[in-house]
């Protein structure tokens, strides 16, 4: 599946069949400063993402104060 | 086989977001009402404002004041938006375009101030100017014009998108160096005084990952990228150390910051500085203890400053790191 990752934005194939908690930690990425956005719609931590799944895996933390 | 499906704690339909700190899923729905009750209760147990008080929203183009500027409208509030412009190259042209895209979808008033234009000066060109990291010259700037617009423009209260990480991470970083007099001020509202407006943060009880779910849901689009300035700065790393506490054990960012606000905000009261006496600045007329505002300092020394793109104070930051 697509993945598109931001901060720096780039786009990464990665296996499906999988939940997403298992895609953010292969990733390396903290579930508290995610959301993950399949084909449009946010997703929870035990959805599987199919092969077919755009997916985007947005921060949410912002650096300013 | 069939999946199983993660159902929202309200209405069992399937759910979009996990909140562990909840303990509990939610759909889009009872996500979004979940935003809407943690912001009124924020209003009304800080008594931030009143229904009939015209608000200014500071507006970054980001997630966290784009949400609260939709949050009020959808809650009945009068707010009109400010966005001033950083001169931070192509992120503060797009983040400009976020806030004036959101405000004409939904025929809000978008107030609007150049820094280079008005002010002779950009960011990039503040932090080479004064020697300091770019988010102190940022949020002096910010601050001023915020404070100045609410005031000529007749709003008594400036609300800004702080959400609950940035409270608890900036509560963490005054704690780490027990900075009392700041202790003392890191609260949810900040009353009016001469020369400066009320400051309310309604989004203190939600964290950024639901303002960010927020906008998602409600199809509000918003600068995703990071402030190039802001990469590596304290801030973020306080966030990520926060986070790391709170995947083990969810609800400890709202217990800190929280408990602080209602156990001891209330003990530091006597620490507040509010009443040091305070002159008017010989350059603008605004608040400071000294001859010349802390604004009007950094302007005369950034303007008088050949301008500094931003990529040119990348790179040096790159090759100093």
């Amino acid at each position: 599946m697509r993945v598109l990752l931001r901060n720096p934005r780039r786009e990464v194939e990665l296996a499906g069949g999988r939940p997403v908690r298992t895609v953010l930690a292969e990733l390396g990425l903290a579930r508290e400063a995610h959301l993950v956005i399949r084909n449009g719609t946010l997703v929870v931590d035990d959805a599987v993402l199919d092969d077919g799944d755009v997916v985007e895996v947005r921060p949410v933390i912002s650096g300013g104060t | 086989m069939v999946a199983s499906v993660s159902k929202c704690r309200v209405c069992k339909q399937p759910a979009v977001i996990d909140l562990p700190r909840h303990n509990a899923k939610f759909c889009a729905e009872h996500l979004l009402e979940l935003c809407r009750r943690q912001v009124t209760k924020a209003i009304e147990q800080f008594a931030m404002f009143r229904s009939e008080e015209r608000i200014l929203v500071a507006v970054s183009g980001g997630k966290d004041s784009l949400a609260v500027w939709d949050l009020l409208i959808e809650l009945g509030y009068q707010a009109d938006g400010l966005y001033v412009g950083l001169g931070i190259g192509e992120y503060s042209d797009v983040s400009g375009q976020y806030a004036q895209a959101f405000a004409e979808r939904r025929g809000l008033h978008l107030h609007r101030v150049d820094l280079r234009d008005q002010y002779g000066y950009d960011i990039p060109t503040a932090a080479r100017a004064t020697r300091r990291v770019p988010c102190s010259a940022c949020g002096t700037s910010k601050r001023h014009l915020f404070d100045r617009a609410a005031l000529d423009g007749g709003y008594p209260v400036l609300v800004t998108g702080h959400n609950l990480d940035d409270e608890a991470a900036v509560l963490f970083g005054n704690t780490l160096r027990w900075d009392v007099p700041y202790l003392a001020r890191q609260l949810p509202v900040l009353g009016a005084r001469p020369g400066f407006p009320r400051k309310a943060k309604p989004l203190c009880r939600l964290t950024e990952r639901e303002t960010a779910a927020w906008c998602i849901v409600r199809g509000i689009d918003y600068q995703v990228e990071e402030c190039p300035m802001a990469a590596g700065n304290r801030h973020l790393a306080y966030k990520a150390a926060l986070n790391g506490v709170e995947e083990d054990s969810p609800g400890t960012k709202a217990a800190f910051y929280l408990n602080f606000v209602e156990r001891m905000a209330p003990l530091l009261a006597g620490q507040r500085a509010e009443s040091a006496e305070l002159g008017e600045c010989q350059r603008c007329g605004a608040p400071t203890t000294g001859e010349v505002c802390a604004f009007c300092r950094v302007r005369e020394r950034s303007a008088a400053h050949a301008p500094v793109p931003v990529e040119l104070l990348l790179g040096s930051k790159r090759r100093a790191g």
